[in-house]
């Protein structure tokens, strides 16, 4: 399998609620709204909804609650059955899987963290973290070393021994990350791990799950409810509302082009600049080359703005990180990310 | 269901509730005052229309013993299994002379570790009343007894246990098995325990066996529900990460499953363990030895002292029983330090083994520790009897005695009594149709009528009413004692608690034991009946009525409190109005208590269905034993759908979940 296959891909993918939801699905006019299906008694749970997860992105799905996000999600896994579409995992239908296929999969692909953290109350940080190798049959010597190196790796070292609610919150959520990493999964799905924090604490274990995927690289499927969240995690960031996928798009865009007046009025209140990065304003070079000093295309306007309102020039070269040329920045659409247009 | 009471809305052509109630009423009225001139059938059925209800059961009994030889399987396991284990606890505990042929184990060695699991559960109290309980019994000589009802309490006990939680599984498993399995479960919650008793004997033996058997499906129902419950309340995060991690089903079931639902499972174990004290004391009835055996021996001779004495040690035991299961359920583990030894980690285990050892040893040497002798025990029951007797003697207890005696004899019960049996059946019928109806509604009105005329049908009227009157004078009475009491209780949070413990207490004894002080102050006759039964239901009527109280939103109080409402205002328009779907809790459950005590109390002496069950027990007259029971169990139940169904709609109507 080549790196640039999705590793979940699902198309029109359709969850809905109710007595008979195979046979409504069947029956069902196109373009049906969800308010017109919760009228017919079902509640479109996941609506047409197409996604693809490439391999080492992060995709952050995005929405208030009740939009979807959480079933979404649970049909990628399929503790949802889906009732109508396909979603494949590295190119395997899921639905066509049976019952030991599937257990085996999540045996050795997933891993999941949840918003209330899901610890067994009465297994010790070890046991719980070396929970999924139990289950699959691994001997109790591998089993505790693996646990032990992960429970390092979340940095719970010495509190092995502790029962789930020994712990705090954000400790708690810590072996909740150990356990779904204990597997050496793929597939990375978090259900809002970090809603149920306090927001210092949040902030913390967003350093801490950003410096943990840095070193491990994962799929990742995030969920939040926090636009600020996703801005700050993501590659690419989906908003759900109803069921239905409204933009799926890198942060840059999203917050330049949103495309639905529900998108628009969560970016409205988000300072741009610090979410944009000179890369997205990079324009073609037309013919001349452009003069001086790059700016580096990592860099966010916010963290360019001294440079954008001191610099003369109307132009400025954008250079990735290794100093080659990328394209140039137009210094007025710049400061108008910066501060606003007049 | 459904389609008869929308048939019955078609023929009272809408009628309001109110009419249909007034109606009913009217008419039973009219067919009260036209009793003389009535004609016999419609003041009671005749003999000839009865149908041979009993006979017809005894037919199917028959046909279950006799043709599908049902009884060799039963009686197998009641010789085989069973008579192996019981056996097996029998010569541990009181040196029954089985395989293993160890027992008895010494008293100290028994007292030792149940003071080391008192500790290690609860601290240095529950250390003290667990080896407390059982020096009490051996030194007062009840050593043996005791042993003998703990035997069977520790097959039948685990037994229950297992049953119970392989089907509280099915039903939370497959619905089909819930919905079929709950009305059965009401029913034998309802049934009258004598109803046990007969069929165990007949399938399983008399004896031991036929005891633990009855006392096991006794225990059963509700650690079916306990179960049940608890699997249904596991996290869904839980669930779900149980299956991310790849569990199979049974992993499922075993690992995250059954060890996340602790809590209910564990209060299903305490209830599962009262309950089988509760009936292994009563097993006394079918000629059990033990604690109940002798007490029962004892209140029939009238040994007031040593009946004592062998109350005391029921309560201690029921108390110990439940304080260490109820000190398990909320008993969380705890980690231990790295590198802590292993003797340090289960030292629990380490001090029962070598208290064990250690008294097995020395017992070996001290005789007395082995074993108290009947001359060593200090039983202080012939001087206690005489002391009770003595101050019942004295003159002015007597006039006390005699007078409530008098008052309720003559004022209250008999001429309540007979003004119940003149009732014709069919006005009977009505008025407990229109009660059901007005507090019930439709539903708990249909029951009404269905197990009323059941009860008429099967030919035991007379003495069905004379129970229900038993039961309902004594409900009434005991609101006199027990809704004051809550209400004066429910206003300090001092007294809250004090007398919630103490009805906590009161509701882990054996039933039994509530005989004891009625028998002790008005012997043997009516009043004491009544009085025993009282005190029995005075317990839920005055918990719920405090729970009630207790539980009322604390911004309606004050909101009546700024609204300038006096105590008293306060107390009748917003406290009692929102407390009682609470206390109608309380009053069914004293209903359901007084059922269930009317029926022990047989033995003093009435002549309601009780009675005639006990005579049953004599015999091998399963169908006479089983329409006995039925009756019981129709009228209890025509209580519990009626006021549990207006709690409900009353706690829904008021929002409070």
């Amino acid at each position: 399998m080549s790196d640039d296959t999705p590793v979940i891909s699902c198309r029109n993918v359709w969850k809905l609620f109710g007595p008979n939801p195979k046979q409504y699905l069947a029956n069902m006019p196109a373009d049906r709204s969800f308010d017109e299906i919760r009228a017919d008694g079902y509640i479109a749970g996941v609506k047409d909804v197409s996604l693809e997860v490439g391999r080492g992105e992060m995709l952050v799905i995005m929405g208030l609650s009740g939009s979807g996000k959480s079933t979404l999600v649970r049909c990628f896994s399929r503790l949802h059955d889906i009732t109508g579409g396909t979603i494949e995992v590295d190119g395997e239908s899921i639905m066509d899987m049976d019952e030991n296929a599937l257990i085996e999969m999540r045996r050795s692909k997933m891993g999941m963290v949840f918003q209330s953290f899901g610890l067994l109350p009465h297994r010790t940080v070890l046991d719980n973290v070396a929970f999924p190798l139990e289950m699959r049959g691994q001997d109790k010597h591998d089993r505790r070393e693996r646990a032990l190196e992960v429970i390092k790796l979340v940095g719970l070292e010495g509190r092995e021994e502790y029962f789930p609610r020994e712990l705090s919150g954000g400790q708690q959520q810590r072996v909740g990350i150990a356990r779904s990493l204990a597997i050496e999964p793929d597939i990375w799905f978090l259900d809002e791990p970090f809603s149920a924090l306090d927001p210092l604490i949040r902030r913390e274990m967003q350093d801490e799950f950003l410096r943990l995927q840095e070193m491990l690289g994962k799929t990742i499927v995030f969920i939040t409810h926090d636009f600020d969240e996703a801005l700050r995690l993501a590659d690419r960031i989906a908003i759900m509302k109803d069921g239905a996928v409204e933009q799926c798009d890198t942060p840059d865009q999203i917050v330049l082009n949103p495309q639905t007046p529900y998108v628009e009025k969560f970016t409205e209140e988000i300072e741009k600049s610090r979410v944009v990065h000179a890369r997205v304003l990079a324009g073609p070079v037309n013919g001349s080359t452009p003069e001086g000093e790059p700016v580096r295309a990592g860099h966010t306007i916010l963290q360019l703005a001294r440079q954008l309102v001191n610099d003369p020039r109307e132009e400025l070269p954008v250079a990735n990180r290794h100093g080659e040329l990328i394209g140039v920045m137009n210094r007025q659409e710049a400061l108008d990310v910066l501060l606003g247009k007049g | 269901m459904a389609d008869i009471a929308a048939k019955l809305e078609q023929e009272t052509g809408g009628l309001s509730k109110t009419r249909i109630v007034q109606i009913l009423i009217g008419v039973a009225v009219l067919l009260i005052l036209a009793r003389p001139v009535l004609p016999d059938f419609l003041v009671r059925l005749p003999e000839a229309w009865i149908p041979p209800l009993a006979d017809w059961l005894d037919a199917i009994f028959g046909f279950l013993i006799d043709d599908l030889k049902l009884t060799v399987l039963t009686r197998w396991f009641a010789e085989g299994p069973l008579d192996f284990m019981l056996g097996l606890t029998a010569n541990l505990l009181e040196g029954k002379h089985r395989w293993p042929f160890i027992g008895p184990l010494p008293w100290s060695c028994v007292a030792a570790v149940a003071a080391v699991i008192g500790y290690y559960l609860g601290g240095w109290r529950l250390g003290l009343l667990g080896g407390g309980t059982f020096v009490w019994t051996a030194l007062v000589g009840q050593w043996t007894i005791a042993m003998q009802t703990l035997s069977v309490l520790a097959v039948a006990a685990p037994l229950a246990f297992t049953i119970g939680l392989l089907m509280g599984i099915a039903a939370w498993k497959w619905d089909w098995f819930d919905r079929a399995v709950k009305p059965f479960l009401a029913i034998l919650q309802t049934i009258p325990f004598f109803t046990y008793l007969l069929p165990a004997v007949i399938f399983f033996k008399v004896g031991p066996t036929a005891g633990a058997i009855a006392t096991t499906i006794y225990a059963i129902p509700p650690m079916v529900l306990m179960t049940a419950l608890g699997l249904k309340k596991v996290s869904p995060e839980i669930v779900e990460a149980g299956k991310m991690s790849g569990s199979t089903r049974w992993q499922m079931l075993t690992k995250v499953y059954l060890p996340s639902a602790r809590t209910e499972i564990l209060v299903g174990v305490n209830q599962v363990i009262m309950l089988c004290l509760a009936m292994v004391v009563l097993t006394a009835f079918i000629g059990m030895p033990g604690l109940g055996g002798k007490l029962l021996a004892m209140m029939n001779s009238f040994k007031l002292g040593r009946s004592f004495e062998i109350g005391v040690t029921i309560v201690l035991v029921a108390v110990m029983l439940d304080r260490f299961s109820k000190a398990w359920v909320v008993k969380l583990p705890e980690h231990f330090e790295r590198g802590t030894s292993w003797f340090v980690q289960h030292k629990y285990l380490v001090a029962a083994i070598v208290g064990f050892l250690g008294f097995l040893l020395i017992s070996q040497f001290i005789e007395i520790l082995y074993e108290v002798g009947r001359r060593q025990s200090l039983s202080m029951g012939k001087e206690m009897d005489g002391l009770i007797k003595g101050f019942l003697a004295i003159d002015f207890v007597q006039w006390i005695t005699g007078w409530i005696r008098y008052v309720l004899n003559v004022w209250v019960l008999i001429p309540f009594r007979n003004a119940l049996l003149y009732i014709p059946t069919p006005a009977f019928i009505m008025l407990v149709v229109a009660f059901a109806y007005w507090l019930g509604g439709k539903r708990p009105a249909i029951f009404a009528a269905i197990f009323f005329s059941i009860v008429a049908l099967s030919g035991w009227w007379d003495r069905s009413v004379i129970t229900l009157y038993s039961v309902i004078s004594a409900v009434v009475l005991s609101m006199f004692i027990g809704i004051p009491l809550g209400i004066a209780a429910s206003r300090s949070e001092k007294w809250s608690t004090r007398i919630l413990l103490l009805c906590d207490t009161a509701q882990t004894f054996p039933s039994f034991i509530y005989l004891l002080p009625a028998i002790m102050l008005f012997g043997v006759s009516d009043v004491t009946v009544v009085l025993s039964i009282v005190i029995f239901t005075t317990v839920p009527l005055t918990r719920y009525t405090i729970e009630g109280l207790r539980t009322v939103p604390p911004e309606m109080t004050e909101a009546a409190d700024m609204s300038g409402a006096t105590k008293r205002q306060k107390l009748l328009s917003v406290q009692l109005p929102l407390a009682l779907p609470t206390m109608a809790v309380g009053f069914n459950q004293a209903i359901m208590f007084a059922f269930f005590m009317v029926i022990i109390a047989a033995f003093i002496g009435t002549q309601d269905l009780g009675q005639e069950l006990q005579r049953t027990l004599a015999g091998t007259d399963l169908g006479k034993n089983f329409v006995l029971g039925m009756n019981v169990a129709l009228m209890a139940l025509t209580f519990d759908l009626t006021i549990m169904s207006w709690a409900q709609r009353r706690k829904e109507a008021l929002g409070l979940g």
